[in-house]
């Protein structure tokens, strides 16, 4: 597989404060990355690195496969967490800056602006200055900076935070339909429910360090632990209860004699699901049968629990 | 190249474009015009109001010598008491009463003299009657020795030490104050300038830093370019502000003198009432030969050196002294915390110009003034107060010009460096105000 990034033993630190200590990152071409960890963990200062803001102490960055240098600048776009405009610019002027800045000629500026104008319908704010809009549209602004040159790389530092929940879903649409045209996309965040929907791959970073990275749903798959949700239609719930502990390890059961429901939870161990759907069925109808997943947030403090424990 | 050429224009655009900006360049000379003719005004207006004099003169002495000008008149008491006289004068609502005794000899006529008025007068009308006093003594006592007046006037009324260069160029006195002064005018305008765009330059920061659209930028173009592009902008209009001040004070100048019918000389009336006595008119071929030698001097002023190194000086000076102001800005979140480390900057300013107008005027190459034109942070507006003096022979020394160059360019690559450095980490940094100990830390990172 290609990869547009890749960070070998990248280290940084402030002072005394070690800020990345060895973080080591393969970032896959076009999917969405998931850069994961608490506040303070590290991850603004790998993006910044990534943005050649600041420079490694030790440590090598490859953007697809050369060396990273100056010139990967105009194919990263990045949205960082302290973000803003200038305040009395007018936005059209603000926009056209910001893009040359990032080497597109004025007239490629022009042409990219006018399709994402159109598109936001927001072509009458052109002239109006960046104080006398709200917070939402200045946010819409500032997307469409990071993405007008048409980066292969996009990097976005918690770029939910501040959007109202409409707005936010209508960047979610538009970082979906990058991703759809070829774009790489890292993501950092803190908030679980947003990296659930986008991303596929995540790197889990604590106390200046990576701890877990790999493809989404291989790391669920390996946090699984077997436990089953089960519902069984019957009216004589307490004798089926019985007889199903002789058999299997259950937990958490409740009966709902009016309904004639049962729910209880199912721990297997080494028994094949398909075996054990056939043995419960005989003995009375089953209404649902669910694995239980472990979500990105339990992962998330699972994995930060048991390093906390380790320490 | 092109980065830093769009940074430029953005920032002088931003500068040019902001409505304090717009006022401040055209108000400033319609203030300094107004300023003129209130001066102007006034200056007629006290003149309109005549002191009026009463003398009684009971001396042989004194007849024809309180002489009636534009500004005072002088009323005569004759055949009353002293009582009586300062009654009139009250009545009559004149300024003061000078009363003359009579007595056998002069000296002893003049310390009976008495001025009488009704509040403590002025400086100004009792310098003119001493004046008038001082003359006639003086009258008398070459009388006395039989000197006559035109003889004495002859002997020596106006020597003045005429200096010369050792290569023989010739000085006139008063000379080395006017080229210092002009020196100093353009030391002074260097602090300004610094002063009035170093902190247009930190506050351009310290607003990147509060609307948070530094990382953007930043994540396309260098910090190093960012804060150069930032101080070349703003200096850029702050010469374009500089320019339009000078093109329309001259020109609102020209019409208000024009209109108004003012003297460009009656500004300094207030100095020419002050000796306003009998001698002027004896002087007044002598002063009119001292100022044109005087014009011609100022015409001798090497101005050809005196500006390209004006600009040289301006131009690194500036340079410096922006870069610290931007990493000023960049260290801090808001404009109030900027008090405590502007100080420091502005004291080696404030120190170049009292060391400036008290050494170099009197001394312009003493050690003093040798050592402050060479010190970095001292030398763009020292070292131009010495330059006025002339380059080489008789002036400064080439090298100490060299010298001071090669420091101030040596120095301003110093404080660029760790200006960018400070700047580089302080832009990124929200929150509490660092301490000296933290920017040090900066300087690591």
């Amino acid at each position: 597989m290609n990869h547009i990034l890749v960070a070998k033993d990248v280290s940084k630190s402030y002072g005394d404060n070690i800020a990345l200590n060895k973080v080591s990152l393969e970032i896959p071409e076009n999917s969405i990355y998931g850069l994961l960890g608490p506040n303070g963990a590290g991850k603004t200062t790998l993006i910044r690195i990534i943005n050649q803001i600041t420079h490694p102490d030790s440590g090598k960055l490859f953007f697809n496969g050369e060396p990273l240098t100056e010139k990967h600048i105009s194919l990263i776009g990045y949205l960082p967490e302290e973000r803003g405009l200038y305040k009395s610019m007018k936005v059209g002027e603000q926009v056209l800056y910001l893009a040359q800045l990032k080497g597109l000629s004025k007239t490629d500026a022009k042409l990219k602006l006018k399709y994402w104008f159109d598109k936001f319908e927001i072509g009458d704010w052109w002239n109006k200055k960046v104080q006398e809009l709200s917070k939402g549209m200045a946010q819409k602004i500032q997307f469409i900076v990071t993405v007008l040159h048409e980066p292969k790389l996009l990097i976005f530092d918690e770029p939910f935070s501040g959007f109202d929940p409409i707005n936010a879903n209508i960047i979610k649409d538009e970082i979906l339909e990058l991703k759809r045209n070829g774009t790489s996309i890292i993501f950092s965040t803190h908030r679980m429910e947003s990296v659930e929907e986008l991303c596929e791959y995540i790197a889990l970073i604590h106390k200046s360090e990576k701890i877990l990275d790999g493809k989404l749903s291989d790391i669920k798959k390996a946090y699984k632990k077997n436990i089953f949700e089960v519902g069984m239609h019957s009216a004589r719930g307490l004798e089926l209860i019985t007889s199903l502990k002789a058999k299997f390890n259950i937990t958490d059961e409740k009966f709902d004699i009016a309904e004639s429901q049962l729910n209880f939870t199912l721990q297997l161990s080494h028994q094949n699901t398909q075996e054990v759907l056939t043995q419960m069925a005989s003995m009375a109808p089953i209404n649902h049968f669910l694995e239980q997943v472990p979500s990105a947030n339990d992962i998330f403090i699972r994995t930060i629990a048991s390093k906390n424990s380790n320490d | 190249m092109t980065k830093l050429l769009l940074i430029i224009k953005r920032e002088y655009l931003a500068k040019v474009r902001n409505k304090s900006f717009v006022v401040m360049t055209f108000l400033s000379p319609i203030l300094l015009v107004a300023m003129v003719i209130l001066i102007a005004f006034l200056t007629k207006l006290n003149d309109r109001e005549k002191t009026i004099i009463a003398v009684l003169n009971e001396s042989d002495y004194f007849g024809n010598e309180f002489v009636t000008t534009e500004s005072t008149s002088y009323i005569n008491f004759k055949n009353m008491g002293i009582q009586s006289a300062i009654d009139s004068t009250l009545s009559l609502g004149y300024y003061g009463l000078l009363s003359i005794p009579n007595d056998d000899s002069l000296e002893k006529i003049a310390s009976n003299t008495f001025f009488y008025s009704k509040e403590a007068p002025s400086t100004l009308v009792i310098n003119k009657l001493e004046k008038i006093f001082e003359v006639r003594l003086e009258q008398r006592r070459l009388q006395e020795l039989g000197v006559s007046k035109k003889d004495f006037e002859e002997i020596g009324s106006s020597f003045s030490l005429r200096t010369s260069t050792f290569s023989g160029e010739l000085n006139v006195k008063g000379f080395n104050e006017i080229r210092a002064f002009i020196g100093g005018a353009f030391g002074y305008l260097i602090m300004m300038f610094i002063i009035i765009y170093g902190g247009f330059v930190m506050r351009s920061v310290i607003e990147e830093k509060t609307s948070r659209i530094i990382e953007v930028i930043i994540s396309s173009v260098k910090p190093f370019q960012l804060m150069m592009g930032k101080i070349i902008g703003t200096s850029l209009a702050g010469i374009t502000q500089f320019v339009i001040w000078i093109l329309s004070a001259s020109l609102l100048l020209t019409i208000v003198i024009m209109v108004f019918d003012i003297e460009p000389a009656s500004l300094n009336s207030a100095s020419q009432m002050a000796n306003n006595g009998l001698s002027e008119v004896a002087n007044i071929s002598t002063m009119n030969e001292k100022m044109m030698a005087l014009g011609t001097e100022i015409y001798k002023i090497p101005w050809v050196m005196l500006i390209t190194f004006f600009l040289v000086y301006f131009l690194l000076g500036y340079l410096i002294y922006s870069s610290i102001y931007a990493a000023i800005g960049a260290a801090v979140d808001n404009e109030t915390d900027t008090q405590q480390f502007v100080f420091p900057v502005i004291l080696p300013l404030m120190l170049a110009i009292y060391v400036g107008f008290f050494s170099v005027f009197n001394n312009p190459h003493g050690p003093i003034a040798v050592a402050f034109s060479l010190f970095p942070l001292t030398s763009p507006i020292v070292m131009l107060m010495r330059l006025s003096s002339g380059l080489g022979e008789g002036g400064v020394p080439i090298w100490q010009l060299v010298v001071s160059i090669l420091l101030l360019i040596v120095t301003f690559m110093g404080i660029v460096w760790f200006a960018a450095k400070i700047y580089r980490v302080g832009i990124l940094m929200y929150g509490k105000k660092p301490t000296y100990k933290e920017l040090y830390k900066w300087l690591k990172y």
